[in-house]
């Protein structure tokens, strides 16, 4: 990706006014979905993500069945309405890559060895698109695995950062993805601190590089108290 | 206002080890133990663990369960146990005397949409479940109606030695009963009060001071 004109930091500020290392307003809320296992669904700024988890479950076809150990599958989509022009429906190359990917991200925290021949199917829906939505969506995902009572290592917490007009910053929004020099996807186990998901667009240095990844720790250790604070809440709840 | 117990995350610690064993719930590394459900923990001398607040049933022997038939076989029946795996109930452990089913019908024992009062009698490491009639109280139930439940919570809608459920059939004057995989079957008359109170204990499990608000429900009983 290449530097752009526009200025996209002015006076230390970021186009919607936040500091470089300032995460958007978060919201996350959990039992949403009647019908599912689990469900959650995280707002950061104007990325709205609903994910739903059901299962474990009878592992249907047949074949994909494992004996040894239960699957995760997961579908990441985009409503049509949820960009500035209208997204053709139904998935294509972007969707089974972040499915894949966000699939990735959440498999080395679930116990699926528990389930043996079973299946958990997690429905990650972006209903509005403003950046950073697979992390929005792995938030959300990972949310509703707790609220769906899978046995699972560790909540996983994601966060993307960047790299804009030469400064380093987290949480990018639609404008600065798309006017970004390099941007970066993190997911990590939240309390075990391992990282579960990278995916960077763009170039950056080493030290960069080295920055960028404390910049995500720091974030998604604020995004773990979030999502620890909204499942205590709502389990507190009568 | 009602107390409310300490909740743990995937991944919080809980204790040390200390030589304990770590059961359903919770998973250790090293001499640490941490949550792996969202739930309540329970430790004591022996045993730590981890009491879930939601998800699915998953067999394990012994338990005494309310299932289905789903289908007619050959030499048993498929029941349908609310968990992610079909169990087998065969022909021998379903009836206690022989049969000859070169000249038999089957169905005449158990037919699909059966209902039945079951308990677990094997399973296998990769999750193949046997289900047995061989055993006290298990039975076909006629009539009434199932509700599913939160599986955890069944041992609440029990309660100590049985005392809430009875309180329930006592005061209802319904027939209930609460199979482990989270069926409840329930037949009598004024079902609908006992299903609200089920229903209440579900949603208050994990508080304090729930015996005495159910109490209070079922008195308003006439």
């Amino acid at each position: 990706m290449s530097e752009t004109d526009k200025k996209m930091i002015v006076d230390g500020k970021r186009l919607d006014g936040r500091m470089p290392d300032q995460l958007r307003p978060i919201e996350m809320e959990v039992k949403i979905i009647d019908r599912a296992n689990g469900s959650a669904a995280v707002n950061f700024g104007g990325t709205h993500a609903v994910a739903s988890v059901h299962g474990p479950r009878e592992l249907f076809p047949r074949w994909m069945q494992e004996s040894d150990t239960g699957i995760l599958r997961c579908r990441y989509n985009m409503a049509p309405f949820s960009v500035d022009d209208r997204k053709s429906p139904g998935p294509d190359r972007r969707s089974v890559e972040i499915s894949k990917v966000a699939r990735l991200a959440m498999e080395p925290a679930i116990f699926l060895e528990d389930f043996p021949k079973a299946t958990i199917d997690v429905f990650i829906e972006i209903l509005q698109a403003d950046g950073s939505t697979r992390v929005a969506g792995i938030n959300a995902a990972s949310l509703a695995l707790a609220d769906a009572g899978v046995p699972m290592r560790d909540l996983i917490t994601a966060c993307s950062v960047g790299k804009i007009n030469g400064t380093l910053v987290v949480d990018l929004n639609g404008e600065e993805d798309n006017n970004s020099e390099a941007d970066m996807a993190v997911a990590m186990l939240s309390t075990k601190k391992k990282i579960t998901l990278l995916q960077m667009d763009g170039i950056v240095s080493k030290e960069e590089m080295m920055t960028l990844l404390k910049l995500a720790e720091k974030s998604c250790e604020k995004i773990y108290e979030l999502q620890k604070q909204t499942l205590k809440e709502k389990y507190k709840r009568i | 206002m009602t107390e409310i117990k300490e909740i743990v995350l995937p991944g919080e610690l809980i204790g040390e080890k200390k030589g304990r064993k770590v059961s359903r719930g919770a998973y250790f590394e090293g001499e640490k133990v941490f949550a792996a459900v969202l739930g309540i923990p329970r430790m004591d001398e022996n045993e730590i663990s981890v009491i879930s607040l939601s998800g699915v049933y998953t067999p394990t022997i012994g338990d005494k369960v309310i299932g289905i038939i789903k289908a007619v076989e050959i030499s048993g029946w498929t029941v349908d146990i609310n968990s992610p795996y079909l169990a087998f109930l065969p022909l021998s452990e379903g009836v206690g005397e022989f049969v000859d089913t070169q000249r038999t019908d089957i169905s005449k024992f158990f037919d699909a949409n059966d209902v039945m009062f079951c308990k677990v009698s094997k399973v296998t490491k990769n999750k193949t479940v046997q289900v047995s009639m061989r055993s006290i109280g298990s039975r076909k139930l006629y009539g009434g109606i199932t509700i599913k439940v939160t599986p955890t919570k069944i041992p609440r809608i029990i309660g100590k030695g049985g005392s809430m459920i009875s309180l329930i059939k006592e005061k209802t004057g319904c027939e209930i009963i609460a199979g482990q995989n989270g069926i409840v079957w329930i037949r009598g008359e004024i079902k609908d009060k006992a299903i609200e109170a089920i229903m209440t204990i579900e949603r208050e499990s994990h508080t304090i001071g729930l015996t005495e608000r159910i109490e209070k429900m079922m008195s308003e009983v006439v």
